[in-house]
């Protein structure tokens, strides 16, 4: 569906900030870029979401040149989840969702019966249409992720752009979030994220790319990729990875340096 | 809102109720204040010889009173209602828009230079002892071709925030055209000039005619289309522009018809009225806080109390024993409120 190939994207030609970025991304799966601070995953989104030109190399949606697309097209196929901290004015929840709709309204009209209703399927689905009268303004960062989810459902995309869709959400709504994109990508729709925790790709990703300084160092099955040398390497921290007993569940945390004496618990 | 939410309502339905009761109020405030300004003035006239005189004009029969009464009321009284009517819905219309493009809730309608434009090109008029028409003429070319450099020097700057570059130009832009207004105030002729233009800038409806209402009404109708048209896409305007973007919308493109539809207006009613503060930051304010951010409602309301305020302090202004130039009243009475709404709000946000 959305395919890079041999990819160079930044603000100016003269210093790209990643080049040579070579994945495609098909229906109903999860690709999950880890990558440490600044290593460009950001303006890389960016690009894919088609908002900054690309520099050099191939970017094509459904075999089409990204850039030949215009915004209503594109966001009628690809839909953006961006970090959930910038509201200005308090909208409800309710009409944010229904901004979701925007490429399939005409520039001059507005909201009809059946995009309102659609609006509120997707405040349903996602367990959030208690929330529909509230000011997005007023409500909880949890609260708002799942708001942004639902508008870009509203989008009725076949790819969602997830940027750190966990970020700054305590340990239950990143769970809830996680579900809830193991759950989408069950109805057949393709998600790319990215994540500052290599875990949470175990348990939702079919696809792992690590990006360091502007390219992907290796692409592949989570099992395959995401080894304690690779993580290693990639942040610059010791890395321990292990399986639960109980569920067979990947998890990934830093090795710590420890203090004082350790108490037996 | 709980009750409402418990009893079933769709979302969207919800608060209609509470709505409908909101514009009521709002149309009769419209109506009472229309009817106190045509009825207060200098020149004593009953409710029935005004009402009789504009029936009788619209329809082109004889009204059958005095006509001194007929030429205060047609050529002088409902001229001026008018014109507030008009200035002050352009000037809250126009405000409303540049809170939403430029995401911020202080904002107001010469943020982008449109006042300092119109002012220069006002006070040049005077300098240059114009007729009146073309002082009119230059203050609507001055804000809008002020409005277009700022708008040129921010498409040449191709910052990754297109409305922050934007504002810092308007500001850049606003500050030279004001020394350029100090320079003809100084050299101006202190006896007949100078006071014409600190009249002028500080806004005034006392001399409007009918012409004036007449000149001005397609410009205000050409800014008011693109508002209305584009009502839903301006509450994605408000998003962050790659959001907005994200979601569809063509933002260059939107931001463009909206900031000229808004200076159109905006230069319009500095035209005929100058330079009158406050409405344009503080009426989008009220109109937000009663009917919500969403533009569909946010424009009407703001149209309607912004009329609403401006002819209120016309009548205000010209009931004192000598005539107060209107943008004094504006100012004195708009941000003593202002204050105490952001008091008010600061609590739970801009709202």
């Amino acid at each position: 569906m959305l395919k890079a190939t041999d990819l160079s994207f930044g603000y100016s030609k003269a210093r790209p900030i990643g080049h040579g970025v070579n994945f495609s991304v098909s229906a109903g799966e999860v690709f999950c870029l880890l990558g440490p601070n600044g290593c460009g995953k950001t303006t890389l989104f960016k690009t894919l979401l088609g908002l900054i030109p690309i520099l050099d190399g191939r970017l094509e949606l459904d075999g089409h040149p990204v850039a030949g697309i215009s915004r209503r097209s594109f966001a009628r196929r690809v839909a953006y989840v961006p970090q959930a901290n910038t509201a200005y004015f308090p909208f409800s929840v309710f009409d944010v969702v229904l901004m979701g709709r925007a490429s399939r309204i005409g520039a001059f009209e507005s909201p009809s019966r059946s995009d309102r209703e659609i609006a509120t399927a997707k405040l349903e689905e996602l367990g959030i249409l208690h929330l529909a009268n509230r000011a997005y303004t007023e409500i909880s960062g949890g609260e708002r992720q799942m708001t942004l989810i639902a508008r870009a459902l509203a989008q009725q995309p076949a790819l969602i752009v997830m940027d750190e869709p966990t970020a700054s959400l305590d340990f239950g709504n990143q769970a809830r979030v996680l579900n809830q994109i193991t759950a989408l990508a069950g109805t057949g729709l393709a998600v790319v994220l990215s994540t500052h925790e290599p875990g949470y790709a175990f348990s939702c990703a079919d696809t792992v790319a690590l990006m360091s300084k502007g390219t992907v160092l290796a692409t592949g099955a989570p099992d395959t990729v995401l080894t304690s040398a690779s993580l290693g390497s990639l942040y610059g921290v010791e890395v321990a990875i292990a399986r639960l007993d109980a569920t067979g569940q990947g998890i990934c945390v830093p090795v710590l340096a420890r203090r004082g004496p350790v108490k037996p618990i | 809102m709980n009750e409402n939410q418990a009893a079933g309502a769709g979302p969207a339905d919800a608060t209609q109720g509470r709505r409908w009761v909101g514009w009521v109020a709002v149309w009769i405030l419209f109506a009472a204040v229309a009817a106190i300004a045509l009825v207060t003035g200098k020149y004593a006239i009953s409710p029935q010889d005004i009402a009789r005189v504009i029936l009788a004009r619209l329809t082109g029969t004889a009204s059958g009173v005095p006509a001194t009464v007929e030429t205060v009321v047609w050529n002088v009284r409902l001229p001026r209602v008018l014109c507030g009517l008009v200035a002050g819905a352009a000037l809250s219309a126009a405000g409303a828009v540049y809170q939403g493009l430029f995401r911020n809730p202080l904002v107001s309608p010469d943020i982008l230079g449109v006042s300092a434009g119109a002012s220069l090109g006002a006070v040049l008029g005077i300098f240059l002892s114009l007729p009146v028409i073309a002082i009119q003429g230059l203050s609507f070319a001055g804000g809008l071709a002020a409005v277009a450099l700022v708008y040129a020097i921010g498409a040449l700057a191709r910052g990754r925030d297109p409305t922050l570059v934007l504002v810092l130009a308007g500001i850049a832009v606003g500050a030279l055209l004001g020394s350029c207004i100090s320079l003809l105030k100084v050299l101006a002729d202190p006896y007949n000039q100078l006071p014409a233009i600190t009249f002028w800038l500080l806004g005034s409806l006392a001399s409007v005619s009918r012409g004036d209402f007449l000149s001005v009404l397609p410009a205000m109708v050409l800014g008011l289309v693109p508002m209305v048209l584009l009502r839903w896409r301006m509450n994605l305007m408000t998003l962050e522009d790659e959001e907005a973007r994200a979601l569809g919308v063509e933002t260059a493109r939107t931001r463009l018809v909206l900031i000229a539809a808004s200076t159109l207006m905006t230069s319009a009613a500095v035209s005929i009225s100058g330079i009158i503060g406050w409405i344009g930051l503080l009426i989008p304010h009220i109109a937000r806080a009663l009917v919500g951010p969403d533009f569909s409602k946010l424009l009407p309301a703001s149209l309607i109390l912004g009329g609403c305020y401006l002819t209120l302090m016309d009548t205000l202004a010209r009931s004192a024993s000598v005539e107060i130039p209107l943008g004094i009243l504006t100012a004195a009475v708009g941000a003593p409120f202002f204050l105490w709404l952001l008091l008010m709000r600061s609590r739970r946000g801009w709202n």
